[in-house]
């Protein structure tokens, strides 16, 4: 872009100081080619912002490390920006401790499921202080709510029988 | 459903000064707006009353059910009551923070504009959101692109590049109160502005535009 840019810069010159009027239909072309450049370029970007933000609601606050390393920094940083007026935007909802609306994607259909394991997570507590340990191709049968997270992390498996 | 509410003996003394709304009432408000927000193309004036009424219910109801130790079908009727509530008001707000993050610069444009009297479509917590968001978008895409650019191109205006909302796509929708007179523009040119009425109960398919209006003021409801 900076050689088109340097020709046209030139060219225009040119065309004030020496009166050059044929050199100006080049120096449009050049300056769409730019104006084209630039859009390409912005929307690359924009689209891999969108697919950031779609990430944070897929997989929560903690990317896994795969994903990470496909990130360059200026989008970790606009990743932890977006994850903070998120987070204020969520505590902010009403009541003290806000509305996580990450949570509840589907709608509810009862209040227990039956999930399996994928992988070794250790202790899990469930709200009555019970404790579960989860290993692999354990089946439980447990409260919706806390599962959600879980399974979204690929933890556990929503087993439908 | 709603029912159930009603017999735990909530209170209902929520909202603002003059209405004063049941439960059943409220969590019918929250679906409108809910369903309405929905199938909008454009972001609905923003509701923060419903808001934080559901929010109070819902905590109400976790105390009740906190101290009820008896049987367990009860509680777990409430329980799943109160998941319902809790998924329609969690997708009203995602659906509203979608319609923000995806139009953001005429909305924040919208809200510069908007004169004094009129009621805002962003919430003051949204309306930080949106600065916050459009901030960051724009620090973003300037440190990695537009810095290396020539000078006369180093601006990236947001409100041509980001699509505006689609006002003229067609929706459903069923008529409460009886409407006259209203304008249908013309789609094409051939076509010429007619004037319909809208029975009280009637269904129809109809571009957004015509109604906008009518679903500000809950005339219409969008299904």
């Amino acid at each position: 872009m900076k050689a088109l840019y340097e020709q046209n810069q030139s060219d225009v010159n040119e065309a004030k100081s020496a009166g050059r009027g044929d050199l100006i239909p080049t120096i449009k072309f050049r300056h769409c080619s730019l104006l084209r450049n630039r859009r390409c370029t912005v929307a690359y970007l924009y689209d891999r912002l969108l697919r950031i933000r779609a990430l944070r609601w897929e997989y929560g606050s903690v990317l896994p490390n795969t994903l990470r390393f496909h990130m360059s920094a200026e989008e970790m940083e606009w990743f932890n920006h977006y994850k903070k007026s998120l987070a204020t935007y969520m505590r902010s909802l009403g009541g003290d401790e806000g509305l996580d609306i990450t949570q509840d994607m589907k709608p509810p259909k009862s209040l227990y499921i039956e999930v399996r394991c994928l992988k070794d997570y250790g202790e899990f507590e469930v709200d009555d202080g019970t404790s579960v340990l989860l290993k692999k191709n354990s089946q439980h049968f447990l409260p919706r709510w806390k599962c959600e997270q879980l399974i979204r992390q690929g933890v556990l498996e929503h087993v439908l029988s | 459903m709603t029912e159930v509410l009603d017999l735990h003996g909530q209170d209902s003394d929520e909202g603002s000064e003059e209405v004063v709304l049941t439960p059943a009432e409220l969590i019918e408000r929250l679906e409108q707006a809910w369903m309405n927000e929905k199938f909008a193309p454009e972001l609905l004036e923003s509701k923060p009353e419903i808001v934080e009424c559901v929010m109070e219910q819902l905590e109400h109801m976790e105390g009740n059910l906190r101290r009820a130790k008896s049987g367990d079908l009860k509680v777990s009727i409430h329980r799943m009551e109160m998941e319902r509530i809790r998924y329609i008001l969690s997708s009203y707000l995602r659906c509203r923070l979608m319609k923000i993050e995806k139009f953001f610069p005429h909305i924040l444009e919208k809200e510069k504009m908007r004169p004094a009297g009129e009621p805002s479509i962003l919430s003051p917590e949204e309306f930080v959101f949106v600065k916050e968001y459009m901030g960051h978008t724009e620090t973003h895409l300037k440190n990695v692109a537009l810095k290396h650019m020539p000078p006369n191109l180093q601006k990236v205006d947001l409100l041509r590049a980001v699509p505006k909302p689609d006002l003229d796509s067609y929706v459903f929708l069923r008529v409460k109160e009886r409407q006259e007179n209203i304008l249908v523009e013309p789609e094409a040119d051939e076509q010429r502005d007619y004037v319909i009425d809208l029975e009280e109960g009637s269904q129809h398919l109809i571009r957004y535009k015509t109604i906008a209006p009518l679903v500000a003021s809950g005339a219409v409801q969008l299904i």
